[in-house]
């Protein structure tokens, strides 16, 4: 394997490797920088359990090879609380029951966040038509469509008293 | 003792009570914090020093001799370690673990002969996964195919080439039977009506987001193998992987991980940690293997019933309901891991909640070329449901009668109760007549009646469904071996246990012998133990044990778990609060009948000041033995362990006259969605969707209701899309959720309105039932209804699921075609 050397930023930090150029952003995540909390779920980017932010844009990881990323800024569920805690988004996935087993949660928390961030006041039906790319078993979606709703509320309010 | 058995006494300690504290609490999830900021570990997160990775080859034929296997590439490849063939794998371990007796032998990796597509041919280690599937494609396997068997009724026929598993008879009948409750050629005989239908079941699966994985090591000093797995029943039958493994119990130790989700599907996980011990063992490091998706929906535990049903239901003019006979094919797939539980579980609540006075069951459990079945939520009983309420409608239809009214007819009454059915299993309790009441509020049935009337005259069609289903809880081991004639095991027990420790300052700590698989067992816990010892949840910890460490528990899976904790932790507080009660009295010079637990603190009973606190008395037990009464067994420390059987279970009668009570603690559910057909796409759109459990005594109202809408959600799945659909040549063509369609939020209901009804169960602890799978169990026979009603003015009746466009299109062009 000729390895291809690759810089980018993660949760801030700044990361340089030489990884096989086949090697999906995914795994160089979860294998070489032991961020684990994405996960990987149907290996056909249907689920969006692996969704991150590149340069502030949600983005399926196993559907992009580590070596694109040259210059980019990736942020993973493990970069988003801040040193007081929990994001806002992730609060509000504990107050309002939005998960059961937690597999597609970092993903769904990252999609939220991303819609909050493009959406003034999120309705239902918004939050509803954004989330077609991630799937849960476990919760029937009706819960996590709430803790989005809470979680743009709060994420706002944050905004606005900083 | 009647033909249908005995009711044993009710061993019930904690009555369900009004002034409950932290029982009946929508609390916040202790497991979430973890979870949400992607700190959880679940099997695919854990990384241990000279990890090695594992991928494996497939096959790709059905059924196929295999030839001969040339790897001499794939070993050349750098980085390769290991390469293993079903030969090599055979020198070092034995068939898996299965409950079928006879046994179906079914080896980790195939030898000599494929069975389905997918299964194991050749597995490799290697330093990376990459290079691990690297090596899979430069292997070459020469097969000789043989004739695959697909369809479970031609399957009924099979000889020669086409069966399985020769060395079983020339036929691929896995088990054919007939069980036989009560009078029923009388009751036939007796009867006005007798409603036939032919019904079919496809075959769905749990399908959670995180697949089976398992990292395994093995220490050659010791001779001792380490498992991290997400399994359950690792604490309850782990042990039988170490007999694959060739290894003596005590030399195996399974350690849990997080699930991803199960559904069932990771109810005894045996062929991944199989896989990665054998391997694990032979490169002499550790090895991980992840089954990617194709490895999870082709070859893993993940099918679940695939039944073809011949139904007859007998009923008198007046709508009084008699007897139930069935003839059932079920395609179990190429083998038999829980032999036939499914129709041991099936048979707990066939009837439904209808006075039905006899029952046959006309069983053939065929092997064809498939993966082979496992558990999915119902495991079995989810398909008992759609038979019965899909009968009941047709004999409503039949006589004319309203739908409603024919099942409030022939509801076991409240007063009724506890209740044997003719199969021998007991409902607990309940109150159908008030699930039924409340959902028809909560659903506005008379507001949607006049929509659906105004909506056909602008040729839109509405339709309402209505199913009143059961929802067993809490399995006693007997449904797995009860339809064997010769059982190979005749196990009674299916305990939980746990562990619980009061630090020196009081603190609590407690140990789960049972996995988490997407449930809260962290938070039904501290509830529990909050309430029994009157402490803060904040003040619980809760860890999960290895095998080493571990009690004998069941563990997760039909909807046993929040009942089975709630009595094992009943039963250790117990032995604590004694405990605490004697310390105190002794400290306090008080008889310990004037001592009342309470606030956290035992308290001399009307004397406000003389009271100690839980954290105080812990100290004393801890490090003041000194101050302690002489008693011997007044040890240091302040801990106990508790081992919780199942509340109440009897054996099956030996001449199977009945089959004893197997899975008594009974919910109840009434479903009611109102659906759109648009009759020129086949799409079908919920207006409404209104669902009323009735699971006992709630512990955490919050929790249930998310079971229960995404239990829905997974019904609304079966009923109109998924399928593990294979061909005529047996290959499996909705392998990927590409093509296997599990709801996304766009096809899930807008809200599922839930309500509840609690009729607590007069046998466990506080009236407790299990509600983790009611709504995969409720909702396919009431869409099915709902479609059924809405293609009411075109003739178009339901028998088969999924219903798809293109499956509802064709079943409207039949309709219309008849009708021109």
């Amino acid at each position: 394997m000729d390895g291809v050397s690759v810089n980018f930023t993660v949760n801030g930090r700044e990361v340089t490797a030489t990884v096989d150029p086949r090697t999906l952003l995914v795994h160089f995540l979860r294998e070489h920088l032991k961020l684990t909390g994405t996960h990987i779920g149907c290996d056909t980017s249907q689920c969006g359990a692996c969704t991150v932010h590149l340069d502030g844009k949600p983005a399926k990881s196993c559907a992009l090879l580590a070596v694109q990323l040259e210059g980019a800024e990736v942020t993973t569920i493990e970069g988003i609380a801040g040193p007081d805690g929990m994001h806002p988004m992730q609060a509000a996935f504990k107050e309002h029951h939005g998960l059961q087993c937690g597999f597609c949660t970092p993903g769904m928390v990252m999609m939220g966040i991303d819609i909050a961030n493009r959406h003034e006041a999120p309705d239902e039906a918004t939050i509803r038509s954004e989330l077609e790319g991630n799937l849960c078993r476990c919760t029937g979606y009706h819960n996590i469509v709430a803790s989005i709703a809470a979680g743009a509320s709060a994420s706002r309010r944050r905004e606005a008293s900083g | 003792m009647s033909d249908r058995g005995h009711i044993p006494e009710s061993r019930q300690r904690e009555k369900p009570r009004a002034d409950l504290q932290w029982i009946g609490k929508s609390m916040k999830r202790v497991e979430d914090p973890r979870l949400l900021v992607g700190k959880g570990i679940y099997a695919d997160d854990i990384n241990v020093p000279e990890m090695a990775h594992a991928a494996v080859l497939r096959s790709p034929h059905a059924h196929a001799r295999i030839v001969s296997i040339d790897a001499s590439k794939a070993e050349a490849l750098p980085g390769v370690l290991c390469v293993m063939t079903g030969a090599d794998a055979a020198e070092v371990c034995d068939p898996l673990p299965t409950w079928a007796s006879p046994p179906v032998l079914q080896a980790v990796i195939a030898h000599d002969r494929v069975r389905h597509v997918g299964e194991a041919v050749v597995a490799v280690a290697a330093e990376d996964r990459y290079i691990a599937e690297d090596a899979c494609d430069l292997i070459e396997v020469e097969y000789e195919p043989l004739p695959p068997v697909v369809d479970p009724e031609e399957a009924l026929t099979s000889t020669g080439d086409a069966v399985l598993h020769p060395e079983r008879g020339d036929t691929n009948i896995g088990l054919e039977r007939t069980l036989t409750f009560g009078p029923v050629e009388e009751d036939f005989a007796a009867a006005d009506l007798v409603i036939e239908r032919r019904f079919r079941w496809p075959r769905s699966g749990g399908q959670p987001l995180e697949t089976v994985g398992a990292v395994a090591s093995f220490d050659e000093g010791a001779g001792r193998f380490t498992i991290q797995c997400n399994t359950s029943m690792y604490n309850y039958c782990g042990w039988m992987i170490a007999s694959t493994l060739r290894v003596a119990p005590h030399k195996l130790n399974i350690v849990p991980t997080l699930a991803g989700g199960s559904f069932g599907s990771k109810m005894f996980v045996h062929k991944v940690p199989v896989m990665a011990a054998v391997l694990a063992r032979a490169v002499g490091r550790p090895v991980k293997f992840m089954e990617d998706r194709i490895d999870n929906t082709t070859s893993c535990d993940n099918h679940a019933s695939d039944r073809v049903y011949y139904a007859k239901l007998a009923l008198k003019q007046d709508g009084t309901l008699l007897s139930l006979k069935t003839r059932i094919i079920d395609d179990y797939g190429a083998y038999l891991q829980f032999g036939v539980g499914q129709h041991g579980n099936a048979l707990s609540q066939c009837v439904g909640p209808y006075r039905i006075n006899s029952v046959e069951v006309d069983l053939a459990a065929v092997l064809t070329n498939k993966c082979q079945q496992g558990a999915y939520r119902g495991f079995g009983s989810e398909v008992a449901n759609f038979v019965i309420e899909r009968l009941v409608d047709a004999a409503a239809d039949e006589l004319g009668v309203d739908r409603i009214a024919l099942r409030r007819q022939n509801f076991i009454q409240p007063d009724q109760f506890p209740y044997l059915i003719p199969t021998g299993n007991m409902y607990d309790s309940g109150n159908y007549q008030a699930v039924l009441e409340e959902t028809l509020k909560l659903a506005d049935v008379e507001g949607w009646r006049a929509k659906q009337a105004e909506g056909r005259k602008e040729g839109r069609y509405i339709g309402i469904g209505v199913a009143s289903c059961q929802e067993r809880s809490v399995f006693s081991a007997t449904e797995f071996w009860m339809w064997n004639l010769e059982p190979g095991v005749e196990w009674t027990s299916s305990p939980d246990g746990v562990s619980v420790k009061i630090d020196p300052t009081g603190k609590a700590f407690v140990t789960l012998h049972s996995p988490f698989w997407g449930n809260s067992p962290e938070t039904v816990a501290a509830q529990v133990l909050a309430e029994q010892l009157t402490i803060d949840p904040s003040d619980i910890e809760i860890t999960y044990s290895d095998t080493d460490q571990g009690l004998n528990s069941t563990g997760p899976g039909g909807s046993r778990f929040t009942v089975m904790v709630t009595g094992a932790i009943v039963g250790a507080a117990g032995k604590i609060r004694e405990k605490l009660l004697r310390i105190a009295a002794h400290l306090m010079e008080a008889d310990v009948r004037d001592l009342t637990l309470e606030d956290g603190a035992v308290q001399v009973k009307g004397v406000p000041d003389m009271k100690m606190s839980i954290a105080e008395l812990a100290d004393k037990a801890h490090y003041y033995r000194l101050s302690m009464p002489e008693d011997l067994d007044l040890t240091s420390g302040l801990d106990a362990t508790y081992v919780y059987d199942h509340p109440v279970t009897t054996l099956p009668d030996p001449d199977e006259r009945h089959m004893g009570i197997f899975y008594p603690i009974m919910g109840h559910s009434c479903h009611i969605p109102v659906v759109e057909v648009d009759i020129e796409t086949g799409q079908v759109h919920f207006l409404h969707y209104a669902a009323v459990h009735d699971c006992g005594t709630m512990v955490n109202p919050m929790t249930l209701e998310g079971h229960i809408r995404g239990g829905t959600v997974n019904g609304i799945g079966t009923a109109l899309f998924e399928e593990f659909s294979y061909d005529e040549a047996g290959q499996l063509t909705t392998a990927l959720w590409t093509d296997y369609l599990i709801p996304t939020i766009k096809e899930s209901p807008a809200d599922i309105v839930v309500g509840h009804v609690e009729t607590p169960s007069p046998f466990t602890e506080y009236g407790v039932k299990g509600g983790g799978e009611g709504g995969r169990m409720g909702g396919p026979p009431a869409i099915a209804a709902a479609i059924e009603d809405a293609l009411k003015p075109l003739g178009v009746t339901i028998d088969s699921l999924p219903l798809p466009p293109s499956k509802l299109r064709a079943l409207i062009r039949e309709a219309q075609a008849r009708s021109a």
